[in-house]
């Protein structure tokens, strides 16, 4: 552009105030559509399921089950969306909870009981953040590259300290909260902590300074920096929170497979992506919700559930998979292109 | 050769953006074989006329003749196919291609269909480059090692190596040094020589005398003169075209007793090692300062380095007589500037955001306690500031790409009002606004002056730094080659201190 007064380069449609008189209202409605269709798609997949398999799926055993799983998948994606409305990525979330899972449980940790193993697994995914986002805010790195180093180091790391072999847990603290006289009203401890994680996620999203700077910053970086806000920083938390998310996520996996082992948390770099992606959040930053990525989490888990109840191998649940994703965004993309 | 129709005629051309008429009607037409030169100030729509012609734009309305027979320019390939090609003033080379790579891209030399003949593509290239004077340039080499004025040649040798009858460039001297720009010259000479006609746009009226055969003047979006001979019409007349107001500009009134407070903004030997000579500086409260000069003369660099934006080769800022960290915008916003910066969508606005949003990104810590924001008050604040300012629709919460460029620019001097700025840099802040709705934004700006504010305001309309500025800084590349009260100097004046055609040394 060499002109002051010449014509705006616009990517985006210009609508006119007139034209259009209460806009924001629209996007409102436009949300509530988005979260409305992920619901309805739930809602399907029960109904699917319980037609096809009545007596198992609507079992109260079988939906703790698949919140239960739910769960550790789902503290990681509401990192991840964090992370991805940004404007980042981060690959490395399934390599960290493997490795989080496998230092807490190593038998020196185990020594210190059940605040021990928490204390580590946390510790070792806020540090595995924190190596990212140092290497991403301050060593302008492409996250992409970054945290895909993170994943190979962290999962060989993993494999270095278990030599391979499953590192079974005999604190009992821990071991407790996976049976069922813990849960409380029927909702199985993990379920609750996915919850608590959803809601201040949402919070911290919705409703703090730190949620808007995300926004700004993965809508607009340079308009952010230029604004005063300080991209770099809130890089480096972004990636310390997606750290933080998998610490819990490996705490939760250790309570639910009563061990560590660094095959743990495979490829969920990708459930967590496609979970925020079919939830509504722009690859491209600046836009997601919590909701709508729990959702995906939700809908993701109800499927291989269902799957796996008739009998279909996990290739026919990836192609599946595959298929919600793509049709997810082409519908997305329609929504966005009519306003 | 009159029985010969115009190789190119375009007649009532007309092109709208929204919120802006880029092209009104513009007539142009170019005979075969001559130089014609298209003149006008920055936004006169120059740039959106040879899109036009390039294919990349769709006209409204008009009509475009290609030697006697109406066509219509679909895409840039259509206007490649009847031989027109553009040479953009922004360099559209694929840098880790070689030479030869980008000269035949899209048009490859090929054996059976798809087997590129990378050889024979670098055999024309190098007699192309000949052709044009610059056999020293390796076809194998990569584009992006080559200089500015290397690539150039590089694009015109695309251009040349479709049959074409047609070259428009667009500003090419302005990245070129004499010796360089001569040979360009000699490049057109030869072409033209050949039959090849050439619309040739320039800033400096010295070369335009030099090489072109007529002229064609565009003011707002329509041609003031059609055809005039380059060598012969007189230098005031071209000028005076160029300037002549089709819309006044209204202007506030300059308060008149001026007394002088103490600076707030003191910039002591700022430079950019390639971009601005060293700069000194001082603003005071109350004050608006403008920065003139064309595009490329350092304008932008120059603010957005007072900034913190870019950090400084040499010198210092200062505010209240404190020293800023250099190269950091916190530490400028921290002590009172705020920048209204020229490429707005892309540098200033969250383009997925309500109004408010926008407004309150840079004070959030005024509606948050302990990170928690309160969301009342800061729509209260956001609707407080935008009132103030009249930002039309007067609802915070719509999206701010619903609303009209003038008034997301209110919301970007709203934003800066609610932190409580002091200086307020403005890089081109009437670009992409409506000609009615300037004098609303310049009463704004003069109404933050007044109220206390200092203001540096950089733009290549010369008339509104004029109309708007106490004080005047006249850029031309990275110098100030002139300083005065802006009611002694005119237009005039200031176009021809931007536009002479050597750098003052």
């Amino acid at each position: 552009m060499t002109q002051p007064v010449s014509p705006p380069r616009d990517d985006t449609p210009k609508v006119s105030p007139q034209a259009e008189p209460s806009p924001w209202r629209a996007v409102v409605a436009r949300a509530d559509v988005r979260t409305l269709s992920l619901l309805g798609v739930l809602a399907a997949l029960i109904l699917i399921g319980g037609i096809t398999k009545p007596d198992e799926f609507l079992d109260t055993r079988n939906l703790q089950l698949v919140l239960t799983q739910a769960s550790v998948i789902g503290v990681v994606t509401v990192g991840m969306t964090f992370v991805i409305i940004s404007g980042g990525i981060d690959l490395s979330v399934g390599a960290i909870v493997a490795l989080a899972s496998v230092w807490a449980t190593t038998v020196a940790t185990q020594d210190f009981g059940f605040v021990g193993i928490l204390f580590t697994a946390v510790l070792v995914g806020v540090g595995c953040g924190l190596v990212n986002g140092v290497l991403i805010a301050y060593g302008a790195m492409v996250p992409f590259i970054a945290t895909l180093a993170m994943l190979a180091s962290a999962r060989g790391l993993a494999l270095q300290i278990t030599d391979g072999k499953t590192q079974v847990v005999t604190v009992d603290g821990i071991l407790d909260l996976g049976e069922r006289d813990s849960y409380v009203l029927g909702i199985p401890p993990l379920v609750m902590v996915f919850a608590v994680v959803t809601i201040i996620g949402w919070l911290v999203l919705n409703r703090t300074t730190f949620g808007r700077r995300t926004v700004a910053v993965g809508g607009n970086a340079e308009a952010a920096r230029l604004a005063g806000i300080d991209v770099r920083r809130q890089r480096l938390y972004l990636y310390l929170l997606s750290g933080l998310c998998c610490g819990i996520a490996a705490f939760l996996l250790i309570i639910l497979s009563g061990s560590g082992q660094n095959t743990n948390g495979n490829l969920y770099e990708l459930d967590a992506i496609a979970a925020a992606i079919i939830g509504g959040t722009l690859l491209t930053g600046g836009r997601g919700t919590i909701v709508g990525s729990v959702l995906g989490v939700l809908i993701f888990t109800t499927i291989t559930n269902i799957f796996a109840l008739n009998n279909l191998q996990s290739d026919v649940q990836q192609i599946a998979k595959g298929a919600i994703i793509v049709a997810a965004v082409l519908v997305q993309r329609r929504t966005a292109n009519t306003t | 050769m009159a029985p010969e129709p115009p190789l190119l005629t375009m007649s009532g051309i007309t092109k709208s953006f929204p919120g802006v008429r880029a092209l009104d009607g513009v007539d142009l037409d170019v005979q075969t074989g001559e130089v014609h030169c298209l003149l006008g100030q920055n936004g006169a729509g120059k740039s959106t006329l040879i899109k036009v012609l390039a294919g990349a734009h769709q006209p409204d309305d008009g009509t475009i003749s290609w030697r006697g027979e109406r066509v219509t320019l679909r895409s840039p390939i259509a206007a490649m196919r009847l031989g027109i090609a553009t040479i953009y003033q922004e360099l559209d080379l694929v840098e880790h291609l070689s030479v030869a790579e980008n000269v035949y891209l899209g048009h490859e030399p090929t054996s059976a269909g798809f087997v590129v003949r990378g050889k024979d593509a670098k055999a024309s290239t190098a007699a192309l480059l000949k052709r044009l004077g610059h056999s020293e340039i390796d076809p194998a080499r990569l584009v992006g090692e080559l200089s500015a004025a290397q690539q150039q040649i590089v694009s015109m040798a695309r251009a040349l190596s479709h049959d074409v009858r047609l070259i428009v460039m667009d500003e090419p001297s302005a990245a070129l040094d004499p010796d360089e720009v001569d040979n360009l010259f000699r490049i057109v000479g030869d072409l033209t020589a050949e039959g090849v006609a050439v619309v040739y746009i320039s800033h400096r009226l010295e070369e335009i005398r030099r090489i072109g055969d007529r002229v064609t003047v565009l003011k707002d979006g329509r041609a003031v003169a059609g055809g005039l001979p380059a060598k012969s019409t007189p230098t005031r007349e071209v000028v005076a075209l160029m300037t002549g107001r089709n819309v006044e500009y209204v202007f506030p009134d300059r308060p008149t007793d001026q007394a002088l407070p103490e600076p707030v903004l003191e910039v002591q030997g700022l430079a950019r090692d390639g971009e601005f000579a060293p700069l000194d500086l001082t603003l005071r409260p109350g004050e608006i300062v403008g920065l003139a000069g064309l595009v490329g003369s350092g304008r932008s660099e120059i603010l957005e380095t007072i900034y913190g934006a870019r950090k400084p080769t040499a010198g210092q800022v200062l505010v209240d007589g404190r020293r800023l960290k250099p190269g950091s915008v916190r530490a400028a916003v921290r002590a009172g500037l705020g920048l209204a910066p020229e490429e707005r969508k892309a540098q200033a606005l969250l383009m997925l955001e309500s109004v408010t949003r926008n407004v309150s990104v840079s004070s959030m810590s005024r509606f948050s306690y302990g990170g928690w924001l309160d969301r009342g008050a800061e729509r209260d604040a956001a609707r407080k500031a935008t009132r103030e300012l009249s930002l039309r629709p007067d609802n915070p919460s719509v999206p701010i790409r619903t609303l009209s460029g003038g008034n997301q620019q209110k919301a970007v001097l709203a934003r800066w009002l609610l932190r409580g700025c002091r200086v307020l840099l403005l890089d081109e802040p009437t670009r992409g606004v409506d000609v009615g709705a300037r004098a609303e934004l310049y009463a704004v700006i003069r109404r933050l002056a007044d109220e206390g504010l200092a203001v540096l305001l950089v733009s290549s309309e010369v008339p509104e730094v004029l109309g708007l500025a106490d004080r005047v800084l006249v850029l031309r590349e990275g110098q100030v080659v002139h300083t005065a009260p802006a009611r002694e100097l005119d237009e005039h004046r200031v176009l021809d201190l931007v536009m002479e055609g050597s750098p003052a040394s």
